[in-house]
């Protein structure tokens, strides 16, 4: 055994994740915000955009559930950690940061996928036929590791304060979901609004969602996946270099 | 004997403070090394650099042979830290938390599974293996840290204030746990501020003081370096003659008190001879003879007291 190889570091990974499952994820008031929160926002729009069809608001209710839920909780882990002195645990074990950001990343993006599967369920519910299911499945796959890169993104600065970094987390995030195309459709857009739009991984995953459910789509849809590919990819070497640089400020 | 720690030139600067000066020290496969200091002169962020916390401003460690900046991975899979603060999951069963280790240093479930009901065992902590951390005592925390740090079986083990606070149950379990993996040859860094625990467990000790080791050594000898002179106290059981003790070689000066002759020394052994062969010529025969020794104490006070400027 190496235990500085890949696969055992991916190994040990897994262990971050089963544990962030246990101790943050599976608790009520977790679960039922990661649920009842894209809920309202979608039932406060359902009310106020009558005009809108019902499939580009469970589209948008996918989108947003797992936007919110993979950010829900990552933000917050390493500053709980770090309060509780874990962190400093887990720093002396033998681990690479790389690997604990990637523990945390891989339990966000299960959870994620988890609560967004329930909308997924709700849509069908309700009548929408699902088109291309898989294609909804990658881009959930994808799009939920995506996520999760930006809830690891959002707890770089190096405070051991939550509620620092949750407010942190809602100045981008609620922002992000009104120039993703999930209430506003990007064909309504104006250009500055397209050109904002272009920066959310959001979008992309909102236009394959749409796609899934109706056929339609804004962008054609091997760019949504190439996009979320690329997203995924930059925010997760991003967001790995940068815990490494700030970890120490947090002993 | 091999070095399982080697520091050199190690330093750490917080601001303008430099809390650890360019120290270097080793420590011998098998040793137990204390590492003492006042509050504030440097232990803590010397032991977290050492385990690879956080990283040293300059200077390098090697630990059990690998460099703890270049080669962490390696370097922290052979060792385990008990520090001051307990910092097992409060939300995780001592269980799970036992196996969680048992996952970040990659050992086999049932491995890991003997090895943590084993610890559970001797720390006294089995039947309440499967509650949860947040409903334990200080001291069968300190105890499950101290499971979780062993379950790799580690060459070397960092411990920081590992007693601190603890009940004299938990502390005799945990001191008494530190000689068995002594004699087992686990090499043990211990931090403490116990003199009476670093004097009794203790090969070696480092005092440091303002970010600076000022002493190195065993303890015995460290207490007798303090003073350049030592003191002997002796009774007789008859009165003998004052100027009889003052002339005897290498007695610098002699006090009497109650029945006892306090007596300055530059040469304890060479006194206590002399003394043997005074009482057979004055025809007494020695009561007590005793040598007040400065303790580890005297010691670390006088080596930690800041020198005025």
């Amino acid at each position: 055994m190496n235990p500085a190889g890949f696969s055992e570091q991916v190994r040990r990974a897994w262990a971050i994740a089963r544990k962030d499952i246990r101790i943050y994820y599976i608790k009520g008031p977790v679960l039922i915000f990661g649920i009842f929160m894209p809920v309202f926002l979608f039932l406060a729009f359902l009310m106020g955009s009558r005009q809108l069809p019902l499939a580009f608001l469970v589209s948008g209710l996918v989108g947003m559930a797992l936007f919110f839920t993979a950010t829900a909780v990552s933000p917050a882990i390493f500053p709980w950690e770090g309060q509780a002195k874990t962190l400093e645990r887990l720093a002396s074990c033998p681990i690479t940061v790389e690997a604990i950001v990637f523990g945390d990343m891989i339990a966000s993006t299960l959870f994620g996928i988890g609560i967004t599967l329930i909308t997924v369920i709700i849509g069908l519910a309700l009548g929408l036929p699902l088109l291309h299911a898989i294609t909804l499945g990658t881009g959930i796959l994808l799009a939920a590791c995506c996520f999760s890169a930006i809830g690891m993104l959002l707890a770089v600065p190096p405070t051991n304060t939550p509620s620092n970094i949750m407010m942190l987390s809602s100045l981008i995030k609620f922002p992000m979901v009104f120039i993703s195309g999930i209430f506003i459709p990007l064909e309504q857009m104006p250009p500055w609004g397209l050109a904002l739009a272009a920066f959310s991984p959001l979008t992309y995953f909102t236009d394959i969602v749409r796609y899934s459910f109706t056929g339609t789509n804004y962008f054609p849809v091997p760019g949504d996946v190439a996009a979320l590919i690329l997203f995924t990819i930059v925010l997760t070497a991003g967001t790995m270099y940068l815990h490494k640089r700030t970890m120490p400020k947090r002993m | 004997m091999s070095e399982a720690i080697e520091v050199t030139d190690l330093t750490k600067i917080f601001g303008t403070t430099v809390a650890v000066d360019h120290i270097s020290f080793s420590v011998k496969e098998g040793e137990i090394f204390g590492f003492l200091g006042p509050n504030g002169a440097g232990k803590t962020t010397t032991t977290r650099m050492l385990t690879g916390v956080i990283p040293p401003d300059s200077g390098s460690a090697l630990i059990l042979d690998h460099d703890i900046q270049h080669q962490p991975v390696m370097a922290k899979q052979g060792f385990g830290v008990v520090p001051e603060t307990s910092n097992a999951y409060a939300d995780l069963t001592a269980w799970q938390n036992l196996m969680l280790m048992g996952d970040l240093y990659g050992l086999p479930h049932a491995h890991a599974s003997d090895r943590a009901s084993d610890l559970l065992k001797t720390l006294g902590l089995l039947e309440r293996r499967d509650q949860k951390v947040q409903a334990y005592s200080k001291g069968m925390k300190q105890r499950l840290i101290l499971a979780m740090a062993l379950l790799h079986k580690p060459g070397l083990l960092f411990l920081d204030e590992p007693t601190s606070g603890l009940d004299v149950q938990s502390s005799q379990m945990i001191l008494s746990l530190l000689r068995d993996l002594s004699q087992e040859g686990t090499t043990i860094f211990l931090t403490t501020h116990n003199m009476e625990e670093a004097n009794r467990l203790c090969n070696r000790i480092a005092i440091i003081r303002s970010g600076k080791i000022v002493a190195l050594d065993a303890p015995e000898k460290l207490k007798a370096a303090i003073d350049r002179l030592h003191r002997i106290e002796v009774s007789f059981d008859r009165d003998i003659p004052a100027n009889g003790l003052a002339r005897l070689p290498g007695v610098v000066h002699v006090d009497r008190t109650g029945d006892k002759w306090q007596i300055t020394v530059e040469d304890r052994d060479l006194v206590i001879r002399s003394l043997v062969t005074f009482s057979q010529q004055q025809g007494a025969v020695i009561a007590t003879l005793n040598t007040l020794a400065p303790s580890l104490d005297d010691a670390f006070l006088r080596l930690t007291r800041e020198v005025p400027p």
